[in-house]
């Protein structure tokens, strides 16, 4: 194994010229525009072997990653915040087309008040579309994801495409020590793809994209359910044998010092980093403090979530979004589907620090249930 | 843990600086994290960087609210940007500066003229390298050695060379005090 | 709170940010030179000089494009 030091965009690009797509249409945005310029620059010096498309707007971005995707070829694209929200009409169609492909998402703010920092509100606002969702904890796990992710997406069984979501800035500009695995064991991993489904080929012809009757739209849409429910065995066995091969092991949800907890605080992506570091000092000081990440948002985990979360008194939720009147999705997703009565806490919205003082104020927080949710960090004179 | 926080504006490469000093930590032996806070997305605005150097696998993700060490690429930011706040005790600050500065909190501050090294050596005014060597020297927190080395393999053939001597000659310069 | 939609309702705020700190060059305008073309008027980005040919250098960055549009070389640029 041999570290380099690298940015999560340059180790979603890694991942990229190893699964070697053969259609890549990307159009660049803040904070992902380093993902489809160490692309360009891969295509441009022939290490991957690719049709790179300057597309004028995300929508033509991942309406030509569907069509190239309807042609029976892997497809990659990436985009961020408006570009995702401008895709959202095609997002839906791909998963509907059960289009395998797989998208990286560098987690912006949405506008209004425009801003270009991090918060998850773009991913979690196509959490309906029938995309499996990945969020990532940092460099390694967006490389790996990818991988794990064409892996699962082009699964017969499963065909949905996947979007693998990184903090933008946080993770996106950050760089930390990555392994980069060999080709040879990626190729082990992950076949080529051989489409069988739906593709657009003059010597077997069919049609793709057609209008459905309503006797017709609720089977297709039920079949969609049943295959990201289905999803969850392919994405264990294919946890597996990634650890098997390259020695490192994801699961739905990662739990850190939960077993015995009295405490709980549940959240996604690069922030956990940042809690483990504040579980470790308050299980210092004698407090049974833990953390469970929900790794894989989409297909939903609710067994292993609960199995982590049920036997600890307190559960606090972290979200980087708001569903506006109802509280952070995460939060009311798992109030929803389990018998706990977790307490919701909105943070990091549009960039804002989440600093360690915070966790703890959320831990103290989360000793007392409460309906109302929380916002953690908000400017003292605001409140 | 060592904290080190950049200030410089968009262009400067306060950012690339922050990515160098992570790199040559490493290169060292050591992990490291490195990333940026852009205020708004254009030349000359105010821009800061961070680098966490550690002898273990470094997790916090939040950004450097109590340095080690601060770098500031430009000293007009001093009349913007409070650049010494949270600065640890003993903490020193590296400023590239042909003026005065007064210090506040007992901070220690290493004055370099990384601007006329910058303008003499690369014939343009881009001080980050410079100032790497000068924090070399005065902190001794990452090997000149690696400094050289992570400059050649982020800036190729000439543009390399000359950054890596501008670097070696704060370096020196930082050492003699 | 921030205002309704985040709406900036004081008008000229964006003089407050003064950005002639950005400088690491400042242009010197020699009168006497000058031959009054209005070039570095119309080129000026940031709309920083004016009639008179006074340099505003709270809001000049020191981009030098005065400097390189001027005709007779009257602007010359100096490190700040």
């Amino acid at each position: 194994m041999v570290l380099k030091v690298m940015s999560a965009n340059q180790a979603i690009a890694e991942a990229v010229k190893l699964a070697n797509p053969n259609v890549i249409p990307v159009y660049p945005i803040t904070p992902q525009t380093t993902i489809s310029e160490y692309l360009a620059k891969f295509v441009a010096d022939g290490e991957i072997s690719a049709e790179y498309i300057r597309v004028e707007s995300e929508h033509s971005a991942i309406s030509a990653a569907l069509g190239a995707s309807g042609t029976g070829v892997r497809v990659f694209t990436a985009t961020s915040s408006q570009g995702l929200a401008l895709m959202h009409e095609i997002i839906f169609a791909a998963a509907g087309l059960r289009a395998p492909i797989v998208m990286a998402d560098a987690n912006r703010a949405l506008s209004a008040p425009l801003s270009i920092w991090n918060d998850q509100q773009d991913s979690i606002s196509e959490r309906d579309s029938g995309w499996m969702q990945v969020y990532a904890e940092n460099g390694q796990e967006a490389l790996d994801s990818i991988l794990i992710a064409y892996r699962v997406s082009e699964d017969h069984s499963v065909l949905l495409p996947s979007m693998v979501c990184i903090d933008g800035f946080i993770l996106t500009h950050t760089v930390d020590p990555v392994d980069v695995p060999e080709k040879g064991d990626v190729d082990k991993f992950l076949p080529p793809y051989k489409p069988d489904h739906a593709y657009l080929d003059p010597k077997r012809p069919m049609s793709i994209g057609t209008f459905t009757d309503p006797n017709y739209y609720m089977e297709a849409r039920h079949d969609m359910e049943l295959a990201l429910e289905g999803a969850k065995d392919v994405i264990a066995n294919a946890n597996a044998e990634f650890a098997e091969i390259f020695g490192r092991k994801y699961d739905f949800i990662e739990k850190y010092r939960s077993d015995d907890a009295d405490t709980i605080i549940v959240a996604m992506g690069s922030i956990c980093s940042t809690i483990k570091d504040v579980v470790d000092e308050h299980r210092d000081n004698g407090e049974k403090v833990g953390l469970v990440r929900v790794r894989v948002f989409r297909p939903f985990p609710t067994e292993e979530i609960y199995d982590a979360i049920k036997g600890a008194s307190n559960v606090g939720v972290l979200d980087k979004n708001i569903s506006f009147s109802v509280g952070g999705v995460l939060h009311n997703e798992i109030n929803a589907k389990m018998d706990v009565k977790a307490n919701g806490f909105i943070v990091g919205l549009g960039g804002r620090d989440i600093k360690p003082t915070h966790i703890s104020e959320i831990i103290e927080k989360t000793k007392n249930t409460t309906k109302t949710t929380q916002w953690i960090g908000l400017n003292k004179e605001e409140l | 843990m060592i904290e080190v926080r950049f200030h410089g504006r968009g262009g400067q490469g306060a950012v690339t600086a922050a990515e160098i000093l992570a790199k040559a930590a490493f290169e060292d032996g050591k992990y490291c994290q490195a990333f940026p806070f852009f205020g708004v997305e254009r030349r000359g605005a105010p821009v800061m960087a961070f680098t966490r150097i550690d002898d273990k696998p470094i997790r916090r993700r939040y950004q450097v609210y109590k340095p080690d060490y601060v770098v500031v690429l430009d000293d007009g930011l001093l009349e913007v940007v409070d650049v010494f706040s949270g600065l640890k005790e003993g903490g020193k600050v590296i400023i590239n500066t042909s003026n005065g500065v007064e210090t506040t909190n007992g901070a220690e501050i290493h004055k370099v003229d990384a601007t006329g090294i910058a303008l003499d050596i690369l014939g343009v005014p881009i001080v980050n390298t410079i100032l790497l060597g000068a924090f070399a020297g005065v902190t001794g927190a990452v090997s000149i050695d690696a400094i050289i080395k992570i400059i050649k393999e982020t800036f190729s053939g000439e543009i390399g060379e000359k950054n890596a001597k501008a670097a070696k000659l704060a370096y020196e310069a930082a050492k003699k005090g | 709170m921030v205002s309704i939609g985040a709406a900036v309702k004081e008008p000229g705020s964006t003089r407050k940010n003064k950005t002639g700190s950005w400088r690491t060059f400042k242009p010197i305008l020699d009168k006497e030179t000058c031959i009054k073309c209005e070039n570095c008027i119309m080129f000026c980005p940031e709309g920083c000089i004016n009639k008179d040919y006074d340099i505003d250098y709270d809001y000049c960055k020191g981009c030098g494009i005065c400097a390189e549009e001027c005709p007779v070389k009257a602007i010359k640029m100096e490190r700040e």
